[in-house]
């Protein structure tokens, strides 16, 4: 067996790959998925669209009917809404469509770093929800003229950001459960229930006492809870939320991973 | 022992079930360097299986499975591969530039963007949007990001599909370059042409085994078989004495026989029967050949049983 493998090609330094290279193909693959997305206006126009239309809607013409708060209020909540989006679609059903087209099969057969897949399709997520972010932020500022310090406008911009990275779980998660064609349809019928049932469209005082009481199960009704802080109008503690979406995080990845490994 | 070549890829004892299926049953397989082989074998006879188990895409069940020596899940190894497949929808909104670009950059010392688009003639598709291209450009851009790492040995699957005959001769042209430069490859294919223009070696599958392996000549031998198919008065039996049939047999309504010479069986039909109707006269495809080699085996297990 030693024979065998010190004749082996010996003449090109093939086993390593500095470490520089290893690094390009990361930055490849997230700017390639980046430039992808940002392309497809299938994906990007309802992603940008649905959260600042209904922001532009009920929290700027509508809004200061319901008193001086609203704007800064709804700021939270469709930010929330808007960033579950590039989440649990540029996520979930891009893996479930790549899954179904053979696309994943051609790139787990390339010598493609694993983590540069989900590490481009979460910078692309990010990116994404950083758009959503600035898009709702510029409209409370100029718009909604809505009373906001540069501080809460940054913590909101982190909030969101990093706010991605739950629902990218869950849509790896979702991804590798779902398939094909369908995809989308399946999973609108998680986020938009979703985002209802945490409070994100109508606040949850105005809701049942039962669905108020399911809220905290839901990772958006935390994410809106730390937005919601953010903007300076947050009743609870900050830490239990974050550790609790971090908690979703680990277990949505851990579970897809090994769904991944086991099913590909 | 140290003038050993290892084999750049290598299955022995590959076994392979999903579920109740045996996918594969025990397959040896082995490819040396510069040197082009074509996996041939029905639909389900286990080809996919086998590259994907050289892939790292599936677990063999029992056997070994290298590549250069290692695991095939193994990044290291995967890097001096390249890959075409069949069925793989590349994002429709990238240029064709992009997709080479990150595909080389999974590889440690890749080809130039240039090099790569000029052999598998895409030079001037670079600056496209793959969504927007022809079948058979889609599948020269697949060939051109398989090749764009330099590698040693690299896998096509039904790499001509959708392209003419202009496309598909350069594509054979630059597969043949790259094996004199020492690149080994395994085909899937069809076609029976392609696996004559490129192959030094054929493997026929069915079952999960290796059921026929020799040269391109040798296979030919076996499929230059003729079909000839007619409605006859002629009596099967009869026929299949004849010094011109190989084999005959009653097919529905019409006679069925095979000949390796088919104009002189033809003359003889039209002599013996002057009411003879709906003549056909078929090369044997590939298809059919495997069909027959496969038949064949099937025929010898069993007759190993009886003789048991």
């Amino acid at each position: 067996m030693n024979t065998l493998v010190s004749t082996l090609d010996s003449s090109r330094p093939m086993n390593g790959m500095s470490s520089r290279r290893v690094w390009a193909a990361y930055v490849e693959e997230a700017r390639s998925e980046c430039l992808r997305y940002l392309r497809n206006p299938g994906f990007l126009l309802p992603t940008l669209l649905f959260p600042s239309v209904f922001y532009l809607m009920f929290g700027i013409f509508l809004g200061h009917a319901n008193g001086p708060d609203a704007p800064r209020y709804l700021l939270a909540s469709y930010g929330t809404f808007g960033v579950m989006a590039p989440g649990l679609f540029g996520f979930g059903v891009s893996l479930a469509l790549e899954r179904d087209t053979g696309l994943l099969t051609l790139k787990r057969a390339l010598p493609m770093p694993a983590g540069a897949y989900l590490l481009g399709k979460m910078i692309m997520a990010m990116m994404v929800a950083a758009i959503v972010a600035m898009l709702l932020l510029s409209m409370a500022t100029f718009l909604a003229h809505a009373s906001l310090s540069f501080s809460q406008m940054l913590s909101l911009f982190g909030t969101d950001l990093f706010g991605v990275l739950p629902f990218c779980g869950l849509g790896l998660l979702l991804g590798t459960l779902i398939k094909g064609q369908g995809a989308p349809g399946l999973v609108n019928m998680i986020y938009l229930p979703m985002a209802f049932l945490s409070g994100l469209w109508f606040p949850l005082s105005m809701m049942p006492a039962l669905i108020q009481q399911l809220a905290p199960v839901w990772p958006s009704y935390h994410l809106n809870q730390l937005a919601l802080s953010a903007v300076g109008l947050g009743q609870t503690a900050v830490w239990p939320h974050v550790l609790v979406l971090c908690a979703y995080t680990v277990a949505f990845v851990w579970w897809a991973a090994r769904r991944l490994r086991r099913y590909g | 022992m140290s003038t050993y070549i290892a084999p750049v890829a290598r299955l022995a004892g590959a076994v392979k079930h999903y579920g109740s299926l045996t996918a594969l049953d025990g397959l040896d397989l082995m490819l040396h360097r510069g040197e082009m082989l074509a996996l041939l074998g029905p639909n389900g006879a286990g080809k996919s299986t086998a590259i994907g188990l050289l892939l790292g895409l599936i677990r063999a069940d029992a056997g070994t499975v290298e590549l250069f020596g290692a695991d095939p899940q193994q990044l290291m190894a995967r890097r001096r591969i390249g890959v075409m497949l069949q069925a793989a929808s590349l994002p429709h909104t990238l240029h064709v530039g992009e997709l080479l670009r990150l595909t080389a950059s999974y590889y440690p010392a890749p080809r130039t963007l240039h090099e790569s688009a000029e052999l598998a003639g895409i030079v001037d598709l670079l600056k496209r949007p793959y969504g927007k291209l022809s079948g058979g450009q889609q599948r020269r851009v697949q060939f051109a990001m398989a090749l764009c790492g330099r590698p040693e040995l690299l896998f096509l699957d039904e790499p001509t599909v959708g392209m003419d005959i202009e496309a598909r001769q350069k594509l054979w042209a630059t597969i043949r370059q790259l094996v004199a430069e020492g690149c080994a490859v395994v085909l899937t294919t069809h076609y029976l042409e392609e696996a004559e223009a490129l192959a030094d070696r054929v493997c026929v599958m069915a079952r999960g085994k290796i059921i026929s392996e020799g040269s391109v000549d040798e296979l030919r031998a076996r499929v230059s078989l003729k079909r000839v198919r007619c409605m006859t008065r002629l009596d099967t039996q009869a026929v299949s004495s004849w010094p011109e049939v190989v084999e005959a047999r009653q097919e529905g309504e019409r006679l069925w026989m095979s000949t390796d010479a088919a104009e002189a069986l033809v003359r003889r039909l039209l002599h013996a029967d002057a009411q003879l109707s709906e003549l056909e006269v078929q090369r044997a495809g590939l298809a059919e050949a495997f069909t027959e080699l496969t038949r064949e085996t099937e025929h010898s297990v069993s007759d190993q049983r009886e003789a048991a």
